[in-house]
């Protein structure tokens, strides 16, 4: 009975990460392709955008069978360290953002920035080169976060299949919602969102180092959830405690 | 065959890059507290055989990383 809510507790937390992880990066690959595709034309953009995602395929293709076929425990201690680190600066970047010392990612200024850098460029003839490359740039980039989010804890976990499957379903959703929405993406609170991410990452990244070391936690899977719970407390005080007095005044989230 | 290589490097130095952006970038500070936390929790619990220190070590240290990076941001954008 305890091990099959040890490992729901795993499956929920996984799923949870992986979808938020891919989510918000896949808004922040969009706000580029939308931006690209309104500019200079939506041909070149979606062709960018189709190549990075066979770019971003192959590499899961390459490396999950591959990280799949490590034992466990190494793969663990490895992809522990990776999340921790990974995970501490997406929190160290959330909090920086709701204490008021770093602005609030806007995709609306990122759209209108990227606009006016195209717009810049010279019109091509035919295939429009800039066009494709600043729509691949923009989603190979940000989804090369989602590929080390789902092969580090799609491998960890045992659960690649899913972890592949959650990562599709939301960078699917994301995409009908930016089709339906076009530019309203900046609705999204992606700061929030980040911010579950990097307490689900840090606490993934810390079970996971003690399981490499052999640490035997109390509760076993169950400390997944007491640990999301301890990160969540931490980053609020840190909120509170970090918070510029300006901030405050324009009731920053 | 001068091509090759110079190629090869230009890769091998685009991977190096890659994850040294990815693993250290602008937070030196987070990636040193996590090789601490290896060496502390690997003494700990392969060593010592003290589990318990093992992990509460684990989840400390990686709120002492946080906090160290995000009082050494708070110093550089007043």
């Amino acid at each position: 009975m305890l091990a099959t809510v040890s490992a729901s507790t795993t499956t929920v937390v996984l799923v949870l990460a992986v979808f938020l992880a891919a989510s918000v990066e896949m808004v922040e690959a969009l706000t580029i392709v939308v931006a690209v595709g309104h500019t200079r034309g939506w041909r070149s953009a979606l062709e960018g955008t189709g190549v990075a995602v066979l770019a971003l395929a192959a590499l899961v293709a390459i490396f999950g069978p591959a990280l799949v076929r490590v034992p466990l425990n190494p793969l663990r201690l490895v992809v522990g360290a990776v999340l921790l680190i990974f995970g501490l600066q997406w929190l160290r970047k959330a909090i920086l953002r709701s204490a008021g010392y770093v602005g609030m990612h806007d995709e609306d200024a990122i759209y209108e920035k990227t606009v006016a850098s195209l717009r810049a460029e010279g019109k091509s003839v035919g295939r429009d080169r800039v066009a494709f490359v600043v729509a691949f740039k923009g989603v190979f980039l940000e989804g090369t976060e989602i590929v080390v989010a789902v092969l580090t804890l799609g491998t960890s976990a045992h659960r690649l299949g899913l972890a592949i499957t959650v990562a599709a379903i939301a960078v699917a959703l994301i995409a009908i919602i930016g089709v339906i929405v076009a530019r309203q993406l900046s609705k999204v609170p992606e700061n929030l969102m980040k911010m579950s991410v990097g307490v689900m990452l840090v606490s993934f990244g810390t079970f996971w180092t003690g399981e490499g070391l052999h640490v035997r936690w109390p509760g076993d899977d169950t400390m997944l959830l007491v640990l999301v719970v301890l990160y969540a407390l931490v980053v609020a005080v840190a909120i509170r405690l970090a918070r510029k007095p300006s901030a405050l005044a324009t009731g920053h989230a | 065959m001068n091509a090759a290589a110079s190629w090869f490097g230009r890769v091998l130095k685009g991977f190096g890059m890659f994850w040294w952006d990815f693993l250290v970038g602008d937070t030196p500070e987070i990636t040193v507290v996590v090789l601490l936390i290896l060496g502390v929790v690997a003494l700990a619990s392969e060593v010592g055989h003290l589990n318990v220190l093992a992990y509460v070590a684990l989840p400390v240290l990686a709120i002492a990383a946080l906090t160290i990076s995000v009082a050494r941001a708070r110093r550089t954008k007043p």
